[in-house]
């Protein structure tokens, strides 16, 4: 089935060596970075990058082609572009394909997007784990230097791009934009209070275009292709193009695939996931990222009126709604990263609330109040919930129904209340959760989590050790 | 005994810096390569850095405690990671920390019986679609069943006996 879709920046994926420059040369990389370079005035790239459609593939959405125009540098300000390569959200690992098997996709990307706004200087700023990814593009940046793509005369012209690579040290905060720019700056990874936004006001104070992995290794197909005629490639409008899909958890084949904006959730996990793991029932899917409410197969679109963004779905499952920023909005969730968790009928909801909230926990950066302390605190509650009534067990004696609604209660008082969007993105897949499996939290609240979908291990014994 | 960067690393130090505009930004990867040659971020480490890249202890200080991967305290030489967030736990990653825990005589935030693997949980490594999964030291170990985890750690711990 997936025979006839297009694919273009998962092309080069499977050669041998695709990741080195004369066997990306050879199937087209460089080639249209030349030609932008050479022949195309920045304003016009940037139009075809509008008119693409393209959304930001890090998480959040935002229209490419708009981020690019809130740049306005004054005479003695420098641009600069940095590459948002943090991939960290939960269920998340897309990014990493292209860093690892297409490097140089990403690199003309760069090259081009440096030339349409205005910037000499990139930085790929790359989570400290991926070791590999970051010796992959240092590797890639090596040979793109030397075949003078990279450096003071790309293609020959003189505008020098230089592109570097930087390590972060494991914090999720830095996949937030100002938490990134501090980051790279040498500080903590604090997220920044806005206005000033970063096209103003950046890294090291200047203009700063911030873009995910999989955005600017898309700009050399929207080059190549035209903007209108790639934005065709998807099935929504105001939403272009092909992107990448991530699925993981239950599925036969999980993995990274591309696909056209604006499939299914179903097909994604039937079609590409190969359908479920041992062929088990579907319960429960959250869809872009642990951050983006959950949803369920036997959930269904209710949009009787004619205006209502959904009417053509009303009645459908809300898995069989077309993936796309403004529809799952309208559905109540996020598309996030499209990178979806998938649950089978063996899975306690309340445990799987208990693993996310001890991410968030893990991960709150902890400068504003609410979000430090409510993380926390949900996670307190959680493993109340979790724990089985016990006399002795003081966690376990004063639970009640009421602590259900002690989460909700948190998370509402979380959300609108800090700096970024840190806490929206921990009390929204919360609040969700909790309402559409309300009554797997009042059970857990009357008699804990069976003990055989209990995930902790804090009490265990080793086996043969003397402790 | 005091810390002190080995030439060939300092002089690393140096394209650092200047792949910035405000030397501060070196930070990050300079602790990195500190961490390398060190194990772990020591306070020496830290006043070493601090007089180095002309910031305070305390600037420095603030940034090692923010960033799980810098180690506060001395670690032994092979760092196991093991995923524990969502897609990987839905995948058996319980059942991998189980098993090394047993096997390395501690609990994960501890360092086994024989001093060679420090195991340590860790929260999302983006490998959700290869779950479950282990990172040692640099490296990523995906769609690990225990056979295979069991003949990765026998291959790490041969390697630093040598």
């Amino acid at each position: 089935m997936t025979e006839n879709i297009e694919k273009l920046l998962t092309t080069r994926y499977g050669l041998a060596d695709s990741w080195t420059l004369e066997v990306a040369e050879k199937h087209g990389a460089y080639k249209t970075a030349r030609r932008a370079l050479v022949a195309m005035q920045p304003d016009k790239i940037r139009e075809e990058v509008k008119k693409s459609n393209i959304r930001g593939r890090g998480g959040a959405g935002f229209p490419t082609g708009m981020k690019w125009g809130f740049l306005a540098p004054k005479d003695d300000e420098e641009v600069y572009l940095v590459i948002n390569a943090d991939e960290s959200e939960p269920g998340t690992f897309k990014d990493r394909t292209i860093m690892d098997l297409d490097p140089h996709r990403l690199i003309e990307g760069i090259l081009i997007t440096c030339w349409a706004i205005g910037a000499h200087k990139c930085w790929i700023y790359v989570r400290g784990e991926l070791q590999f990814s970051i010796d992959r593009l240092d590797a890639a940046l090596a040979e793109a230097r030397k075949a003078g793509y990279v450096g003071d005369r790309p293609f020959g012209m003189a505008y020098p791009i230089e592109i570097f690579t930087h390590s972060g040290a494991g914090a999720y905060i830095c996949g937030e934009e100002t938490g990134l720019l501090n980051s790279l700056e040498g500080k903590r990874g604090e997220p920044r209070l806005k206005p000033p936004f970063p096209a103003n006001k950046g890294a090291f104070g200047m203009p700063t275009i911030v873009n995910n992995v999989e955005t600017i290794a898309s700009v050399p197909d929207i080059i190549e292709l035209g903007g209108e005629k790639w934005s065709g490639l998807g099935r929504l409008p105001r939403d272009g193009g092909l992107r990448l899909y991530g699925i993981s958890g239950h599925v036969k084949t999980p993995g990274v695939y591309e696909a056209p904006v604006g499939i299914t959730m179903r097909e994604l996990i039937d079609v590409y996931g190969g359908g479920m793991l041992n062929d088990r029932p579907l319960k429960a899917v959250i869809p872009g990222g642990s951050s983006t409410p959950v949803l369920r197969p036997d959930r269904l679109v209710d949009a009787p009126k004619e205006d209502h963004p959904l009417h053509e779905w009303h009645g459908k499952s809300e898995i069989d709604v077309p993936m796309g920023v403004d529809t799952y909005r309208a559905l109540g969730t996020m598309l996030g990263t499209c990178c979806a968790i998938v649950m089978d009928d063996s899975v306690n909801m309340v445990e799987v609330t208990r693993n996310l909230m001890r991410f968030y926990k893990h991960e709150s950066c902890g400068q504003c109040t609410p979000c430090r302390e409510g993380s926390g605190w949900l996670v307190d509650v959680l493993d109340t919930l979790c724990t089985e009534p016990s006399p002795t067990d003081p966690r376990g004696k004063i639970k009640s129904e009421q602590d259900v609604e002690l989460l909700v209660d948190i998370a509402n008082n979380m959300m609108g209340n800090t700096i970024c969007a840190f806490a929206e993105g921990t009390a929204m897949p919360l609040l969700g959760l909790v309402q559409k499996f309300r009554d797997e939290f009042i059970e857990a609240a009357r008699g804990g989590v069976p003990e055989s979908t209990r995930h902790d291990d804090t009490t265990r014994s080793l086996v043969g050790s003397p402790s | 005994m005091a810390f002190v960067l080995s030439a060939d690393r300092d002089r690393q130090v140096d394209e650092i810096i200047a792949r910035y505009p405000e030397r501060r930004a070196a930070l990050i990867p300079v602790l990195w390569l500190c961490q390398r040659q060190n194990g772990w971020i020591s306070e020496d480490v830290i006043g070493w850095v601090a007089n180095r890249l002309e910031l305070s202890t305390a600037q420095v200080q603030g940034v090692v405690t923010f960033y799980t991967m810098f180690h506060q305290h001395p670690v032994a030489k092979n760092v196991v990671w093991v995923c524990r967030t969502l897609s990987c736990d839905l995948r058996g990653a319980k059942v991998i920390q189980e098993h090394l825990e047993d096997r390395f005589g501690c609990h994960a935030g501890g360092t086994s019986q024989d001093g060679k693997f420090t195991l340590l949980k860790a929260e999302c490594l983006a490998a959700c679609g290869q779950a479950p999964m282990v990172q040692i030291n640099d490296d990523y170990f995906e769609n690990l069943d225990l056979e295979q985890l069991d003949r990765i750690i026998d291959e790490h711990a041969a390697k630093e006996a040598r």
